[in-house]
């Protein structure tokens, strides 16, 4: 059985579903980070596989998949710097702890 | 036969990035999720280059493994364990279980039914190396987007060294209200 799009399609949704359900239930700062940074490889993925089974597309999708991992890091050292603040600010990075715009 | 093993790959790579995935989800220590990520990130790579695509497989290992996942060590070990008893905890478990099953039990047969306007897997051809067409497209049609994302990093740098320098540095001429 050959590999077609559509099991890339079904392993990047899993993986999108995934990062939802870590976004949705944790509440730990960082631990948020990873479910994103799960998201953002499932739709990555989706670029990847279809720039493959598009020959035609000249490639496209993989560069739009380097901008997505340029823009994953960039969004990661910001969000990382804040949950840092954050937990400099208030001593703790659980996020239904945080209510107040000033500790 | 020639396209047993392959497919026997794309499963195990599959395999993996879920597993590792869905560890990272259920685990209670975050240390354990952290590292269980390391594998997921892996896997995707290996899925990148199993598609042909090299050079994001080689940019997801230097970028996601060397730097992302790191990060995300040093945000764990900062924010300490003392914390963890209420940070171990998980909210809407049950709910966010339903929420994934809805959405893939509505999009997964959605996906498989969908008319791809693709070519089917015998019709590709050869995977071929395509970091120098790569380096052309950046150059040329992407050249904008290209300057804009390093503009980009280096506002990342700045920014993320200004809030995370945050309270501490008082000791160097600032005025000291703003470590209230």
């Amino acid at each position: 059985m050959t590999i077609g799009i559509e099991h890339y399609l079904v392993v990047s949704l899993v993986l999108f579903l995934l990062g939802l359900f870590i976004v949705v239930t944790h509440r730990n700062g960082v631990r948020i980070l990873m479910g994103v940074e799960l998201i953002l490889n499932s739709a990555n993925l989706n670029f990847v596989a279809f720039n493959r089974y598009m020959p035609d597309s000249a490639l496209s999708g993989n560069v739009f998949a380097i901008f997505v991992i340029i823009l994953a890091a960039a969004e990661a050292v910001v969000a990382l710097a804040i949950v840092l603040a954050v937990y400099q600010q208030f001593s703790t990075i659980h996020m239904d702890e945080i209510s107040n715009m000033k500790h | 036969m020639d396209a047993l093993l392959p497919s026997l790959l794309f499963y195990a790579f599959a395999g993996v990035i879920l597993g590792s995935a869905a560890f990272t989800a259920f685990a209670r220590d975050i240390v354990h999720a952290a590292f269980s990520l390391l594998f997921t990130f892996f896997g995707l790579a290996c899925l990148y280059l199993y598609l042909g695509a090299d050079f994001v497989g080689l940019s997801q290992v230097v970028i996601y493994v060397g730097g992302i996942l790191v990060l995300l060590l040093f945000g764990v070990m900062f924010t300490g364990h003392q914390t963890q008893e209420t940070e171990k905890r998980t909210v809407n478990f049950y709910w966010g279980l339903a929420l994934i099953a809805l959405l893939g039990a509505g999009m997964v047969p959605a996906l498989l039914k969908a008319p791809w306007a693709v070519k089917s897997a015998a019709e590709l051809p050869e995977a071929k190396s395509t970091i120098s067409s790569i380096a052309t497209l950046l150059m040329t049609d992407y050249l904008l987007p290209f300057e804009i994302a390093s503009l980009l990093l280096l506002m990342a740098l700045i920014g993320a060294v200004v809030i995370a320098r945050g309270e501490t540095k008082t000791d160097e001429g600032e005025s000291p209200e703003t470590s209230a």
